[in-house]
């Protein structure tokens, strides 16, 4: 049974200017099921953009291919929305012409006040409402604007939703917040996610999973962590967690060691999946030992 | 009290202006005195011709009245108002600008989306631009066969490149993030062009425009001088002729304000077009 995505045997290369070529990542191949949000985390150059990019329908792999839900993926999609960490409103617009231009893409048959009415409801959702929404995104924060790229890509209901570092460009205290209001509006619809981050906090407050990257050249998806943490999660309620912390250490030691001893092999294949569980509760012995394992 | 930095600008222009023209006036005053003597030659003819001189403002500025209150009367083909003189170099910058965009606005937008196309009208471009728009005109007038086509050919020559050159530049630098947000929509590439890539390019697009209309404004006036006939060119012209030069130096100051006007206009089109990132 196949994953609702699949992401199979993805392969870049780019020339490298002497007739060669630099491979970025090789055979990177993971699946997501419907309804789970996956956090992907990786050092810079390791391709995750690119992967994204591929997701999203902007770039072609050099071999391999994505399969989402039955079809192959072959060029953008309104199925497949797309957060990018520069926001891309469209700085001519107000906020609410940016979500209003995304609704009326999507249901093309809808009257306007069916578009406005929709659009108020995502921008409410992220906590936008009264005469801000007419502003131009040059008159507001960061945040924000964050805040109205979020709101313009759930209202477009994409089978797929692509985060690309959504929070990279904001600070500690608004990131929060948005982290926060993220986690409310996806469990309310139930969407699909996949994110890039740098954060490993971030990354296991929001995801179900973490596929974790080798660095380039010839990276590849490592492992595929799964976050024993139940939810609803809260941020101050999970850090005392008896998992997090062994999660954490996990994702720490690879990121800082592992990633680096494995780059430049080829590999490839599935991830390891790997999870840690802590509480004894319902994992069965060879999951734990191989979580205790991961931990030195 | 202390004044505004544009209330104190605006006194300054005051008292530059009331200098400027109080220096011109006292100048022309001085210089004019003499001529006290009348040689052999000036009473044998009767006290002389009148000698023709640079006027003070004072008469200009009459003259200006005396235009100005009754610009639009026809008195034969050599005596025309002022206002319509006017008129027919404006409906001729118009026309030919008009023609101009028509052909830049489209062209610019395939050049900037079309690395090929770019590539393929970059040396055409590159030749046509530098040429005078005045040097076209014996080509023009021998084909055309028709002064009034040729000053307008005149004007679409000259305004053209500006406007092509710019908008291809803007088309070419619209944000990759913009058109993915289109191609992530499943925008087509109409309503791309529409929806996305004018708005984003339209500032150096009415740039472009900005540049021509003042281009073409500069470009009239020495087409009309050639030309002949009607417009504020052959006004000027004909005045020399005439050496009338309070008219001279009035419709002079009539060229500076209108082509003021008409930059003004696109100036304020341009803050309408504008954005900040």
């Amino acid at each position: 049974m196949k994953a609702f995505l699949s992401v199979e045997n993805l392969t870049q290369r780019y020339p490298d200017g002497r007739g060669g070529s630099t491979t970025v990542f090789e055979d990177a191949s993971f699946g997501i099921e419907r309804g789970e949000f996956v956090c992907i985390l990786g050092h810079s150059g390791c391709g995750k953009s690119t992967i994204m990019n591929i997701l999203a329908g902007l770039a072609e792999p050099t071999s391999g291919v994505v399969v989402m839900d039955g079809a192959q993926v072959s060029g953008p999609s309104l199925d497949r929305g797309v957060v990018f960490q520069n926001y891309s409103l469209l700085p001519w617009l107000s906020a609410l012409r940016n979500v209003t231009f995304a609704v009326a893409a999507r249901y093309p048959g809808w009257s306007k006040a069916q578009v406005q009415a929709e659009s108020r409801k995502y921008l409410e959702m992220v906590g936008l409402s009264g005469e801000v929404v007419h502003r131009k995104p040059s008159q507001l924060s960061g945040g924000m604007r964050q805040r109205v790229s979020i709101a313009r890509a759930f209202a477009n209901h994409p089978k797929l939703l692509l985060l690309d570092e959504p929070f990279g460009a904001l600070d500690a205290l608004t990131r929060g917040t948005i982290q926060d209001e993220l986690l409310k509006i996806w469990a309310g619809t139930g969407q699909t996610v996949f994110m890039i981050t740098h954060d490993i906090d971030e990354a296991i407050l929001l995801a179900d999973r973490i596929l974790l990257m080798s660095n380039g050249p010839m990276a590849r998806v490592a492992e595929s962590v799964e976050i024993t943490i139940p939810r609803p999660r809260e941020r101050t309620a999970i850090v005392t967690h008896p998992n997090y912390y062994a999660i954490r250490n996990h994702l720490v030691q690879f990121l800082g060691q592992r990633s680096r001893e494995m780059a430049g092999r080829p590999g490839g294949g599935a991830p390891e999946t790997v999870r840690i569980d802590l509480t004894g509760g319902d994992s069965e012995e060879p999951d734990a030992r191989r979580g205790l394992r991961a931990i030195p | 009290m202390r004044l505004s930095l544009n209330q104190r600008a605006a006194l300054l222009s005051v008292l530059l202006l009331i200098a400027g023209l109080l220096a011109w006036e006292v100048s022309i005053a001085a210089g004019g005195g003499g001529g006290a003597e009348l040689t052999e030659y000036e009473k044998l003819t009767g006290g002389g011709a009148p000698k023709a001189g640079v006027p003070p403002p004072s008469q200009v500025l009459g003259k200006a009245w005396e235009q100005l209150s009754n610009p639009f009367y026809d008195a034969g083909p050599n005596d025309k108002g002022i206002g319509i003189q006017i008129g027919y170099s404006i409906y001729r910058v118009l026309a030919g600008y008009a023609l101009a965009a028509l052909v830049a606005i489209p062209l610019g937008f395939l050049i900037g989306m079309s690395p090929v196309a770019y590539r393929a009208l970059n040396p055409f471009i590159q030749v046509l631009r530098p040429i005078s728009p005045l040097a076209w005109m014996p080509l023009a007038l021998f084909i055309i066969q028709d002064s009034e086509a040729s000053a307008v050919f005149v004007i679409f020559i000259c305004s053209i490149w500006p406007m092509l050159i710019n908008t291809a530049f803007g088309v070419a630098g619209v944000r990759q993030d913009w058109v993915n947000v289109a191609r992530t929509h499943e925008l087509g590439p109409l309503r791309t062009a529409f929806t996305v890539i004018l708005p984003a390019a339209a500032p150096t697009i009415v740039t472009g425009m900005r540049i021509s209309i003042g281009i073409a404004w500069l470009v009239i006036v020495a087409a009309e001088m050639l030309v002949g006939g009607t417009g504020i060119g052959y006004y000027v012209w004909n005045e020399w002729n005439n050496l009338d030069l309070t008219s001279v130096i009035f419709s002079i100051l009539m060229i500076g304000v209108v082509g003021m006007a008409l930059d003004a206009a696109f100036g304020v089109l341009q803050r309408a077009v504008a954005y900040a990132e």
